[in-house]
């Protein structure tokens, strides 16, 4: 980690392209009966499309089950895309194979939200961060050895030696999380995409991670897909941020923008159910969405969010999808017919 | 690897765990005495019976079997004209040598047999050799007279005209002076002397003589009906066993193991192959097939050791190591292996197979003494290693001649005492490190 | 709300732990009390005793634990003494129930949720067959689950509705107090917000006591009337949730609200440094000098708690007066 790569991807943010761009992104899961009758489909990832920057922190903000991990492991080529484009540093990912795709897995770094089961039990850390730089054949057991203290020591586990011969069990959970936040840079990524870091965290250790995700991402100047159902991780760790709802991107804008300003009846939805620490929150009934979180196998007609939506205007949101680029500023967007 | 050794070292707290240690230990310190004292060629052809075991009794009790018992039965007695001294007197032409072998008979009961093994060496003409017993009270008894060849075997206790002329079996009248025919003849203990009477006609001409009064035990675990004495195979079977039953359970465990991670890991129609040839190979019976090759092929042990690890590949184990192994491959630890590049084998060797290798521990040691017996059962049925001694060829042996039936219960007790010993040893480790491994598992 | 003897006491309750390392002390000295229809709020990050001091509670201690020590009275009745027979008879769930720390996740796969909310009642032979039936039903309609979910399996039921259903279980039995260890931790915000709204509901309408366990300073503010900050097996700070979450007295608490993600609020959250010390051998003196930025001489004493305004302590020297009045 001492040199940082002069690499293709910071010329081209020089010239402001960005790193990653993703187009009609739609990931399916077939749903089969008996193992091949295939009786529907889960729209997991259903047409999404943005850009991110190198350099820039994005959050992916939605609830349980809205395909949020869903889009992070199409990006990190782990499901392929039933339709779409994915673009890394210019090059399409459709159809990468083999070394290509061995080497776009070396550029982009993966947090996952269980450190512990994220970490295999039976190695010590010292075999877990070698494993991604044996296999990015990386040689000579002493430049490995350097490599390793360096990313330990970078993620604040110092001095290395102390934790590289434990083994996963040994650390706590905000230990065991750097660990994985380790592993993710020793290939020194140009993307890093964080799914849910903090959320199986203690809470008085999620701020040490964000931070040190903040600072390792503005030190290497990575692009980082932050990904959470918890707004409130979101506002002094990210640019922008970017509500997901029903496999779809509803809203996008840059983060004090997006609080200040929520367009979509969702992000309103999502930022009043949640509150800073007040007593009088005891006192009080939050509003919160009545029913169920969107099938996505038979995703509701229209606006996928007119069934919960206080504002929803019979005869257009249940009809027409709303279309995901509404802009009241060039810089926010809104799929949302409110804002036509 | 730290918490294997923590694992290892609990195994200190198991009382059960350090017996079967103990006696996996004997085993081994058996093993290895086997092959250093007796090598493996030696041992083949000590095996194969025949005159390396002349001296020896057929079907002989083990000595602390009779001193169990509280009998005096007789031991082996072999005296030489090699270890006397041969007088010569000269005549004209002729030399006559003379040699008398002591006999000290102390015993309760009557020999076994009785051979004297001649050898001499001559160019034409053969020596006369005249042989005389003289009993403790100088009573001298004729046997034999005749010309020897170059090497002769005098089997004095089948000789017929003796025998009729005593009215006991030789074996039984040389050494009793009870009446001719009498009913219950007792021994008579004391010095005998076998003198030896040679006319030889060349002036080169040698003779020695070999005295063999067998008894009727021997060693510490008796013959068999070749004389062989047992000790070689019960000492030659343990690395055999050993060695069977620990190859094989690395052969199938592991094979098994991989094949089943592979066709998790790939899914699909790999996955289903696999089942599909597992559930086959499940109801295709073992036995039998051994059975079969052995009979129209060979019955090498090394030949029953490969049809073993092929049979037993796609085992019942594969079902069982998939349905642990299921879980595993949705664990994110394997999704982050992936997203860092790791690849399908990599995964399979490195991330699949050793999260479950610490179950795996004590159902393998388990499963040696299974072959053990395996191998043992096959050698009893008459497809043992037509060559190799083993623990199951003496059962093999021992049914055989019936032994049971002939009351040679040492015969069959020593060998399977033997392959339950084995068992015993292996199980009780297994269970002990079931109990330190799995607990594990099912915490994390 | 001051009722006239507190529900639930707890004085200088301990518990202890054989450990392979040697006794691990989770729970030291706790001293608590709750009035009825008060919910408290335990707080304190991982490790440092919360779920420890609900099980001991409710006396479901894993075979490793030692006898607890010190004073525990529901109503003024000693509870801590009570036989076991008498105490499953009177007190589990009959007076006080739990929910467990992923509770939702132990739900019995094979057996529907209906007949399993309904088996408390049956355990305590308080209601037939039929009676059980219909007060689950009245459960879950409390806690907002359509009653058609009472058929179903724990697998068809989502993450959300699954904790409804534990929580309707520990209703169920029309108990005085609820324990409930981290009902909402795995949650996301929605769910969350709307379990919150549910115990909010319940608290108004029925009157009912929650100690309510968190490490999340945000969720123990959508129900508190009082708080209880632990760090390190005890108690170090009990106030009122207004006198917390305003002003924060004693170090560790002022730390901790500082560390709370905000969405409001332009300055940033600052983590705590340090890890909290190992409950197998902790420090002598107070638990948290360490760590602490206004920590004195004084610190290398244990600090007793020290009382810092109304029904309000905090074990922390800065709030001794050295006149020692109190
Ligand atoms: N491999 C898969 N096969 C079939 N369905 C899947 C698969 N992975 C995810 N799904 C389904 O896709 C939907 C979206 O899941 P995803 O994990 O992306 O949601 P999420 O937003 O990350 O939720 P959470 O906050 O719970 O992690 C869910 O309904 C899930 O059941
Ligand atoms: N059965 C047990 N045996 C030994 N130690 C235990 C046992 N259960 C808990 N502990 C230890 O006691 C301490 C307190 O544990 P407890 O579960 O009460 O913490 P907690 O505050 O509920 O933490 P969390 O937020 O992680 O649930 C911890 O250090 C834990 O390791
Ligand atoms: S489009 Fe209509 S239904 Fe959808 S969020 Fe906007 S107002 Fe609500
Ligand atoms: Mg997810
Ligand atoms: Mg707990």
């Amino acid at each position: 980690m001492t040199t940082p790569q002069p690499s293709a991807s910071a010329s081209r943010a020089a010239r402001g392209e960005p790193v990653l761009c993703v187009e009609g992104l739609q990931t399916h899961f077939d749903l089969r009966q008996w193992g091949f009758v295939r009786v529907g489909s889960v729209r997991a990832v259903d047409g999404v499309d943005f850009t991110l920057d190198a350099g820039e922190t994005v959050a992916v903000v939605g609830e349980s089950g809205c395909g949020k991990s869903s889009l992070a492991r199409t990006l990190l080529a782990l499901h392929r895309p039933t339709d779409g484009a994915i673009r890394f540093d210019g090059t399409p990912l459709n159809g990468l194979s083999g070394s290509a795709l061995k080497a776009y897995r070396g550029r982009v770094g993966y947090v996952q939200q269980d450190p512990y089961g994220a970490l295999p039990p039976f190695m010590d850390i010292q075999r877990i961060l070698a494993e991604p730089l044996i296999i990015h054949g990386v040689r000579g057991r002493a430049e490995r050895a350097r490599r390793i203290d360096a990313a330990l020591e970078e993620v604040g586990l110092t001095p290395a030696a102390d934790t590289r011969g434990k083994f996963p069990h040994q650390l706590s959970g905000g230990q065991q999380q750097r660990v994985v936040i380790a592993r993710a840079l020793l290939l020194r990524p140009a993307m890093i995409i964080a799914d849910e870091p903090v959320s199986m965290l203690d809470a008085s250790v999620r701020v040490e991670i964000l931070e040190l995700l903040r600072r390792v991402q503005r030190e290497h100047h990575l692009a980082l897909l932050y990904i959470t159902h918890d707004l409130s991780t979101v506002r002094h760790y990210v640019d922008r941020a970017m509500v997901m709802y029903g496999g779809r991107i509803v809203e996008q804008a840059p983060v004090a923008e997006l609080l200040a300003r929520p367009g979509h009846p969702y992000t309103e939805a999502l930022l009043s159910a949640l509150g800073d620490p007040d007593a009088d929150n005891a006192h009080r009934q939050r509003e919160v969405p009545g029913g169920e979180p969107p099938s996505l196998i038979q995703p509701p007609s229209g606006c996928r969010f007119h069934p919960r939506c206080r504002h929803a205007m019979p005869g257009k949101c249940e009809l027409e999808p709303p279309p995901p680029d509404f802009r009241p500023r060039p810089d926010h967007r809104i799929a949302c017919w409110l804002h036509e | 690897m730290t918490p294997w050794l923590q694992g290892l070292a609990r195994l200190r707290q198991y009382p059960s765990a350090l017996a079967g240690l103990g006696i996996i230990a004997l085993l081994v310190a058996m093993a290895v005495y086997a092959v250093t004292a007796i090598p493996y060629s030696e041992a083949r052809e000590l095996w194969r019976g025949g005159e390396a075991w002349q001296d020896l009794p057929t079907n002989a009790s083990p000595v602390w079997t009779d001193r169990l018992l509280g009998g005096n039965a007789p031991r082996t007695i072999r005296v030489a004209t090699d270890d006397v001294v041969m007088e010569q007197e000269r005549y004209e032409g002729v030399r006559l040598q003379r040699a008398v072998l002591p006999v000290d008979f102390p015993y309760g009961g009557f020999p076994q047999e009785i051979n004297l093994f001649v050898e001499s060496q001559f160019d034409e003409r053969q020596p006369f050799v005249r042989l005389t017993w003289r009993t403790p009270d100088g009573e001298s008894i004729p046997l034999d007279a005749r010309r020897v060849g170059e090497s002769e075997r005098i089997s004095i206790s089948q000789d017929r005209q003796l025998e009729s002329r005593l009215g006991f079996t030789p074996q039984v009248g040389l050494f009793t002076d009870a009446e001719p025919g009498a009913d219950d003849p007792q021994v008579r203990q004391g010095t005998y002397e076998l003198v030896i009477e040679a006319i030889q006609f060349e002036e080169t001409a040698t003779l020695d003589a070999n005295l063999v009064v067998y008894g009727q035990v021997h060693g510490l675990f008796g013959t068999d009906h070749k004389r062989r004495d047992l000790t070689v195979a019960l000492l030659w079977g343990t690395p055999v066993a050993l060695a069977f039953g620990l190859l094989a359970a690395v052969g199938t465990t592991l094979t098994t193991l991989i094949i089943a991670a592979t066709g998790v890991w790939f899914g699909g129609w790999v996955d289903a192959v696999i089942q599909r040839l597992t559930e086959i190979n499940i109801i295709l019976p073992l036995l039998p097939i051994l059975v079969m090759v052995g009979t129209l092929y060979s019955t090498s042990i090394w030949l029953m050791l490969g049809v073993v690890v092929v049979l037993g590949i796609f085992s019942a184990g594969i079902k069982m190591y998939r349905s642990m192994l299921l879980p595993i491959r949705e664990a994110p630890y394997i999704e982050a292996a992936r997203a860092y590049g790791a690849g399908n084998a990599r995964i399979i060797l490195r991330y699949l197979v050793p999260r479950i290798l610490p179950v795996l521990i004590p159902t393998f040691v388990t499963l040696i003494p299974t072959y053990v017996f395996l191998e043992a059962s096959l050698a009893v049925l008459g497809l043992g290693d037509p060559v190799l001694p083993t623990w199951g060829k003496i059962l093999n042996d021992a049914q055989a001649q019936s032994a049971l039936y002939h009351g040679f219960y040492y015969w069959v007790l020593a060998p399977a005492a033997l392959l339950m010993l084995t068992g015993l040893g292996f199980a009780m480790l297994g269970f002990a490190l079931d109990r330190i491994f799995n607990p594990r598992l099912r915490n994390v | 709300m001051m009722a006239a003897a507190p529900l639930l006491e707890i004085e200088d309750l301990g518990l202890s732990y054989a450990t392979e390392q040697g006794t691990l002390r989770a729970v030291d000295g706790v001293d608590l009390r709750l009035h009825r229809n008060e919910a408290l709020a335990v707080l304190g990050e991982s490790g440092c005793g919360k779920s420890s001091l609900a099980k001991t509670l409710l006396r479901t201690l894993p075979r490793n634990a030692y006898p607890p020590t010190g004073q525990l009275r529901l109503d003024g009745r000693d509870v801590l003494g009570l036989p076991e027979e008498r105490f499953r008879r009177e007190v589990r769930w009959v007076r006080i129930a739990l929910v467990m720390q992923a509770a939702m996740n132990a739900l019995n796969p094979v057996v529907r949720v209906g007949e399993q909310v309904a088996e408390p009642l049956r355990i305590h032979h308080r209601a037939s067959r039929r009676q059980a039936r219909q007060r689950a039903a009245e459960a879950f309609e409390e806690v907002g689950i359509p009653t058609d979910f009472l058929r179903r399996y724990p697998h068809e039921l989502s993450g959300g509705m699954r904790q409804r259903a534990v929580l309707a279980m520990a209703l169920v039995t029309e108990p005085d107090l609820v324990l409930l260890d981290e009902p909402t931790s795995a949650l996301d915000v929605l769910t969350q917000a709307s379990i919150m709204n549910v115990l909010k509901r319940i608290k108004h309408e029925r009157g009912v006591s929650f100690v309510f366990i968190t490490h999340d300073v945000a969720t123990a503010s959508e129900l508190a009337d009082r708080v209880a900050l632990m760090y390190a097996g005890q108690v170090v700070e009990a106030a009122s949730a207004r006198a917390f979450f305003s002003e924060p007295a004693h170090p560790y608490s002022r730390l901790l609200m500082a560390s709370v993600p905000r969405l409001y609020q332009e300055q940033p959250p600052s983590s705590i440094p340090g890890r909290p010390p190992s409950l197998l051998d902790p420090p002598a003196g107070c638990r948290f000098a360490e760590r602490c930025p206004w920590a004195f001489e004084r610190c290398s004493e244990p600090p007793p708690m020290i009382p810092c305004g109304e029904r309000r302590q905090a074990r922390c020297w800065l709030h001794h007066s050295p006149g020692g009045a109190r």
